[in-house]
């Protein structure tokens, strides 16, 4: 062992005195050794003072020796430092370097540069805890051939044994027997032992989800790439939780002195790690438990005084062992307070009635710690969260649960088992069962039979023995402020009493109105204390903390049980912990962090960002690129010294006046088939498709039922049955799904099936005067007269490369265009040869702002950016496009009188009075008039009507001036009209005009 | 800035008192906005022989589960009015109820992501201003200004692009709202009644004249509803329909840090909403779960999916540790604007449908409906959003307008 270690014993514990582990805490060196946490290490050190509490400023001790503790916790100074860890379920390893914190953390602002994952796994038996419970399950689970997933949350396998490692279980010392279940275990070809691994989340259907801490004990020595931690998606067909229990504090003044510590904590530290938290103990216990520790202390060498608050002392089993022993019992009798603030001095010690009130004078009991047991809680988390039932057992004085949930199994101390022996009985019990349940039998059955499992359950009060519910110790100078119910909010008795004064009833109430159960241990140390206070309150026990009289009030003085609300049952008349109820257990059961969650997806792995196949091109051709949904598509190609209206300018030129290309491969592109194909598209776009001929294109508007345009497209009709539809570049999947959900779950009696191909085509648009010529290179087989090829309609055809084709006649600009479609892995090649083909006509090519401004020219409205959900083709001005003839969704909306007479934003473009003003997309168009006084600076003074919003906005190089579209109410009517354009405090007069600005007669595309 | 400790609340807050067997006025539902509608009738319209039936527990609803964002910067001048009124009721309201009710207006900033989010965004912000109220566009050195722990670099998959930013918005905190009206009604005489679930309404013809309750009948000169989600069973049981939809809605919190984000941030594009809370701990919001449902819990990738958001945004996240989650539900109807107004039913009234957007509205929500009640007309703030505007269809559609989602 390395430096000395003065609490330390020289022999027992599971700890590696042949290896010291140095530590920093604020700057000062302990050492303590392998298999210590840090909480142990420095109880081994004699420190048990640790930060002060977060309000009140009152120091702290470890009260702990697991994931309930409130009061011990340090920053890890690392290469990412990390808040709020808890002393006592942190790995003592080398190097670790703290700072205490006084109940609040730091956040590291750097990124972290650690890595996490996720792992997905089936099972047909998850166990959630390695004690004796858990493992016997698992052992027997294992036996059956089921793939079993063990998870413990410790770095040690065996739960409570480990605090008493030389306990006999099955025979043999605990420590081995535990080896020998984890040898089995390990042979086990389906089994995965997971330590370090909590289950912390409960979801239907048995899916646990569980965090993994991978790399820390391994202090540096760990692979690259392996994950810090990995989070653990668990589908079960069966479940076991043997999830143990946590012993509870007493409520009692200054219970929150350094020293005070829960009884199995100092077992623990005693049994597991051979570090004595005190020479001279008191242990003020409410239920045999605490002489366990009493014995322990004993054996440790420490000075043992029992405050045994039952007027009857401990059952006769323990009575007897305490008195063989020699251990100084006071029955009846409390801690009613501590002296010492930075460390416990002594323990006043009085004796105490029925009530729990002061019958006689304290006396003072020198000491270093004080051990406490008030009982035990089943740790029944992960039941509840899946809304498992509970109910308060009196004689056990806990909430148990009442039935497990579906396709799980409990066992052990989780149902108030608080022995090994029957432990073992039900984890056997459960763990056949649940193998069972889920297809597996035993090769030898009948190892625990049913009625075995029963006698456990008859067996478990009279194992425990009575625990005394005794919520709350009087205090000697009668007040509650410094008896702490939930010691890491800083919350005392006095609180709750004054929750109850102000009204409360309910639990939530009280939780809200005291901060109560909201830190760290999310309630593990203070919910159930809390409740029996208010089973005391309420039952008139202590009636001297009800303020009598309320001001304002119909005559409430005294409040009988009777009128009390807010609690989930009706109250009795002494209302017991079961009718209070508790507060809801919700996920995470412990802490995780937030990176933990996020696993791999951040940075560019936060969303997967689609490309086309022609990608790599527009990368070496210096293309901008812009998110359009997940794609990554070219905005603009800027050439040496050019910005985005130089680069556009051109790009628009080169359509509209030579040629250019593009790529649309975003598009999404769905094939709908079957005999009723044609039906199913009448019903959806608001134009007809049935009677479209094969080798012919048409351009469709789908509106959601209240009429609004929600996506448009051009679909192509294949063959008779086989119909291939576009949609914009964002809205594809949510179009699937829409079809979907109309084929599926409205119309199943149609013979449709819809399939995306978005991935499985390029589509490159081949654009302008010189197109044909183009085309006509590219696909030297293909007539592409103007006669021979007319528009909206398509050719499969061979190209030159002797790559099938699928050629369109559509334009999205208003010029002659047309749309190369080729599978995806050929669109590299197609477009190189376009670009080829094009050469001799300065082929350029253009992203999407040049497509936006060329398309806005001709008022083709883009789904989205012209619409927002408020817009029916009728407001686009494509009245024609909308079938008098056929029904279809959203048709119904157009009888409604919202959509009949004025009042409707229409689209129309909109032309800045300056004609080199482009003004910003999102201006707002008003009258003149309505501006009044305002003059853009400050806010109106009242609303200001407004008329609609610029929704595009370019400088057109066609035009030779800025031009927008806008929707604007009963914007037909007032073409020729001057409107305000109102943005950043500015004012500009923009008129009014019809929307399509460039080539109104649409003989562009023919030529 | 420090962590607060938060002062204690009044020695007394609420009577519990009996059911009477009758009353001038019964809200169902004792959430932020029925506690609120309540003070309201007892202040403004004399109307004090009020009760307010709550099935649970006062304000366990959505009002204890949601996120406390408080804004107005609503794109349609529908929506912006309510939640503007809302807002200046808001910015006196510790004043009027004289209850500490945490109001911090640290401001609201909603990022954008793509060049749509920024169109939208000036949209919306001209529309602010000319609506008066107060917003901003900002661009990304401003959001980092604001907010010096957001990443506003390109390393991330969707970076920043600006944003908008209304200063007067903030945070408050939730359960001090609701305590603060509750216990204002009760001084004022309104019978707060936990415990006691509506479980049926008399009728008289076509007007309704009482309510069934799990405590015994109760007569009621009017019956307002105030029970989001649940309105849907309500109505029911009264033989009308409400279009809504109710979809589980998760939220979560961290431990207490030290204070490192002083706004309010809130992102669609990669959706996460995130503030930290006057004692330290960040509270977020989670998406919607697709699937309608009244249980009080989520999905767990949807939990999973807000975290990848918060730390791709704010890298100083990446350690503070998920403490807890819980669900509400969001009573969403088909144009994400809520339903206030008269019913088929003669003395009944309706206020449900808020959505995502309730909290923020309980001041604004609770005035406007006290005057529906108490004069039989709806306020001008509520009266395009009556039940009828689904039979007109003239929707105040806040789905497609930026930022509205939550």
């Amino acid at each position: 062992m390395g430096a000395h270690q003065p609490q330390r014993l020289d022999v027992g514990g599971a700890i590696d005195r042949s290896r010291a582990v140095e530590l920093v805490v604020d700057g000062e060196t302990f050492t303590g050794c392998a298999g210590d946490t840090v909480a142990s290490a420095l109880v081994a050190n004699g420190r048990l003072r640790v930060g002060d509490s977060i309000y009140r400023r009152r120091p702290r001790g470890i009260l702990s020796a697991g994931v309930e503790e409130p009061n011990a916790f340090a920053l890890v100074n690392g290469e990412h430092n990390e808040s709020m860890v808890p002393l006592t379920s942190l790995e003592l390893v080398p190097g670790l370097d703290l700072t205490l914190l006084d109940g609040i953390g730091v956040l590291d602002q750097k990124v972290d540069p650690a890595e996490y994952d996720k792992m997905h796994v089936h099972a047909d038996v998850a166990i959630v805890g390695a004690g004796p419970a858990g493992l016997a399950a698992a052992r027997e689970a294992a036996a059956t051939g089921a793939r079993v997933v063990l998870f413990e949350q410790d770095f040690r396998l065996g739960g409570s044994l480990l605090a008493d490692p030389a306990s006999l279980v099955e025979g043999v010392p605990s420590e081995l027997w535990v080896e020998r279940v984890r040898g089995e275990l390990e042979a086990a070809p389906e089994v995965t032992i997971l330590t370090r691994t909590t289950a912390f989340g409960s979801y239907d259907n048995n899916y646990l989800i569980a965090l993994e801490k991978r790399t820390e004990h391994l202090h540096g020595t760990a692979r690259d790439g392996v994950s810090r931690q990995r989070l653990w998606h668990v589908t079960a067909r069966q479940v076991v939780l043997a999830t143990g229990a946590f012993e509870r504090p007493i409520v009692f003044a200054d219970n929150d002195v350094p020293g005070v510590m829960l009884a199995s904590a100092v077992a623990a530290y005693i049994g597991r790690y051979a570090a004595v938290p005190g020479r001279r103990a008191v242990v003020f216990t409410t239920n045999d438990s605490g002489y366990a520790t009493a014995h322990a202390l004993l054996r440790s060498g420490a000075e043992v005084h029992v405050v045994d608050a039952r007027e009857a002392g401990p059952s006769a089993r323990v009575g007897t062992a305490a008195a063989d022993a020699g251990l100084r019992i006071s029955t009846g009798s409390a801690v009613v307070g501590i002296d010492g603030a930075q460390a416990v001095e002594a323990a006043w010690v009085a004796p105490i009635d029925d009530e729990g009130a002061l019958a006689g004078p304290a006396e003072r009991v020198a000491c270093d710690v004080v051990a406490v047991s008030g009982g035990w809680s089943p740790n029944v988390s992960l039941h509840s969260q899946r809304q498992g039932a509970l109910h308060w057992d009196d004689a056990l004085a806990g909430f148990v649960p009442t039935v497990p949930v579906r396709n799980q199994h409990l066992a052990g101390a989780v149902l108030g088992t608080y022995w090994t022996e029957g432990c073992l009985t039900e984890g056997r019990a459960a763990g056949l069962a649940a193998a069972a349940a889920s297809g597996f039998a035993a090769e030898q059955s009948g190892r625990t039979s049913g009625s075995e499992v029963d006698t456990v359950a008859e067996e478990r009060v009279a194992r425990a023995g009575t625990t005394r519910q005794l919520w709350v110790v009087e205090g000697r100078d009668g007040g509650y402020t410094t008896h702490f119910v939930d010691p890491q909010r800083d919350n005392t008795a006095a609180d709750v009493l004054r929750a109850t004064g102000a009204g409360m009833r309910s639990v939530e109430h009280v939780k809200r109105y005291t901060s109560i159960s909201t830190g760290v241990d999310q309630g593990k140390i203070g919910a159930v204390n809390t409740i029996g206070l208010l089973t005391r309150v309420l039952s008139g026990e202590d009636t001297r903390a009800i303020p009598p009289g309320q001001p304002g009030q119909d005559g409430t003085g005294s409040r009988a049980a009777s009128e009390l609300s807010g609690i989930p049952a009706a109250p009795p008349s002494k209302p017991t912990p079961g009718a209070i109820g508790n507060t809801t257990f919700r996920a995470p059961f412990t802490p995780v962090a937030f990176a933990a969650l996020a696993g791999r997806s951040r940075g560019e792995l936060f969303d997967v960002a689609r490309t086309t196949s022609i990608h790599p091109w527009h990368v070496a051709h210096e293309a901008l690129f812009e998110d359009v949904g997940q794609w990554k598509r070219p905005w603009y190609y800027p050439r040496a010294g050019e910005d985005m209206d130089a680069a556009v300018a051109r790009e628009c030129r080169a359509a509209r006046e030579g040629v250019a290309f593009m790529d649309a491969t975003t598009l999404g592109k769905i094939e709908i088939r079957g005999a009723d194909a044609g039906e199913f598209l009448n019903r959806i776009y608001t134009n007809a498709f049935k009677k479209l001929g094969v080798g012919k294109a048409r351009y469709g508007v789908m509106c959601k039922p209240d009429g609004m345009v929600f996506d448009d497209g051009v679909v192509l009709r294949l063959e008779e049955h086989r119909y291939f539809a576009t949609t914009t570049t964002g809205g594809a999947a949510r179009v699937l799904e829409w079809l979907e959900e109309w084929s599926q779950t409205e119309w199943p009696e149609l013979d449709v099936v819809c399939t995306s191909v978005t991935e499985q085509w390029a589509t490159i648009a081949v654009v302008g005067p010189r197109s044909r010529d183009v085309i006509a290179r590219m696909a030297p087989g293909l007539d592409v007269s103007k006669e021979g090829f007319g528009f909206m309609e398509f050719r499969e055809t061979v190209l030159a490369s002797g790559i099938e084709a699928r050629i369109c006649r559509i334009t999205f600009s208003g010029e002659l265009a047309f749309e190369i479609n080729v599978p995806t892995w050929y669109g590299l090649k197609v477009w190189e040869d376009v670009a080829e083909a094009g050469a001799d006509f300065d082929i350029t090519p253009y992203g999407t702002e040049t497509m936006h401004v060329l398309r806005a020219e001709k008022a083709y409205p883009i789904v989205g950016q012209d619409t927002d959900g408020t817009v029916t083709p009728q407001d686009l001005g494509m009245d024609w496009i909308v079938s008098k003839t056929k029904d279809f969704i959203g048709n119904r909306s157009y009888s409604r009188s919202s959509h009949q007479g004025p009042g409707r934003k229409q689209l129309v473009s909109v032309l800045p009075v300056d004609r080199s003003l482009r003004l910003p997309e999102g201006a707002q168009l008003v009258e003149r008039v309505a501006l009044g006084d305002y003059t853009g600076e400050g806010l109106p003074e009242r609303p200001i009507p407004m008329l609609g919003h610029v929704t595009s906005s370019y400088h057109s190089q066609a035009l030779g001036r800025s031009f927008g579209l806008a929707l604007v109410k009963d914007g037909r009517d007032r073409i020729g009209q001057t409107l305000i354009a109102s943005f950043l405090g500015r004012f500009a007069e923009v008129e009014v005009a019809d929307a399509v600005l460039y080539d109104k007669e649409g003989t562009r595309r023919d030529d | 800035m420090n962590q607060r400790e938060l002062p204690q609340h009044p020695d007394f807050l609420w009577a519990n008192p009996e059911p009477k067997s009758g009353y001038d006025v019964i809200i169902v539902g004792a959430g932020g906005h029925g506690l609120a509608t309540a003070y309201y009738l007892a202040k403004h319209h004399g109307i004090t022989n009020v009760a307010v039936l709550e099935r649970g527990w006062i304000a366990g609803g959505n009002m204890a589960r949601n996120t406390t964002i408080i804004r107005s910067n609503y794109l349609w001048d529908e929506s912006a009015a309510i939640y503007e009124h809302s807002l200046k009721l808001w910015e006196g309201l510790e004043d009027e109820l004289g209850y500490d009710v945490f109001f911090s207006q640290r401001g609201v900033l909603n990022l954008a992501h793509t060049l749509q989010d920024v169109r939208d965004s000036v949209r919306r912000v001209e529309a602010n201003r000319l609506n008066g109220v107060d917003a901003e566009w900002v661009d990304p050195q401003q959001v980092k200004e604001l907010c010096p722990i957001i990443n506003i670099g390109d390393d991330i998959r969707y970076p920043v692009m600006g944003g908008t930013y209304q200063p007067r918005a903030g945070i408050a905190k939730h359960d001090w709202v609701a305590w603060g009206y509750a216990r204002r009604a009760s001084e004022l005489g309104v019978d707060l009644i936990q415990n006691c679930e509506v479980t049926g309404f008399v009728m008289d013809g076509g007007r309704v004249t009482g309510v069934e309750t799990s405590r015994g009948r109760i007569n009621a000169g009017k019956v307002a509803l105030c029970a989001a989600g649940h309105t849907s069973v309500l109505a029911d049981l009264a033989g009308f329909r409400v279009p809504i939809q109710s979809h589980p809605l998760q939220a979560l919190v961290s431990e207490l840090h030290e204070i490192i984000h002083p706004t309010v941030v809130m992102s669609n594009h990669v959706h996460v909403y995130v503030s930290q809370a006057h004692k330290g701990e960040l509270v977020m919001g989670a998406g919607i779960d697709s699937y309608n449902g009244y249980g009080q819990r989520g999905s767990f990738h949807v939990i999973e999916h807000q975290m990848s958001a918060a730390v791709e945004l704010f890298p100083a996240f990446s350690r503070a540790h998920l403490l807890r989650t819980w669900g509400g539900i969001v009573d969403v109807t088909m144009d994400a604007s809520p339903v206030m107004g008269p019913t088929p039913v003669d003395g009944m009234y309706v206020n449900c449908g808020w959505g995502t957007g309730g909290f923020k509205a309980v001041p604004g929500a609770g005035w406007a409906y006290a005057h529906t009640i108490a004069t039989d007309q709806p306020h001008e703030l509520n009266r395009a959003f009556g039940l009828d505007r689904f039979v007109s269809g003239a929707l105040i559609d806040e789905h497609g307008a930026a930022a509205v989602a939550h």
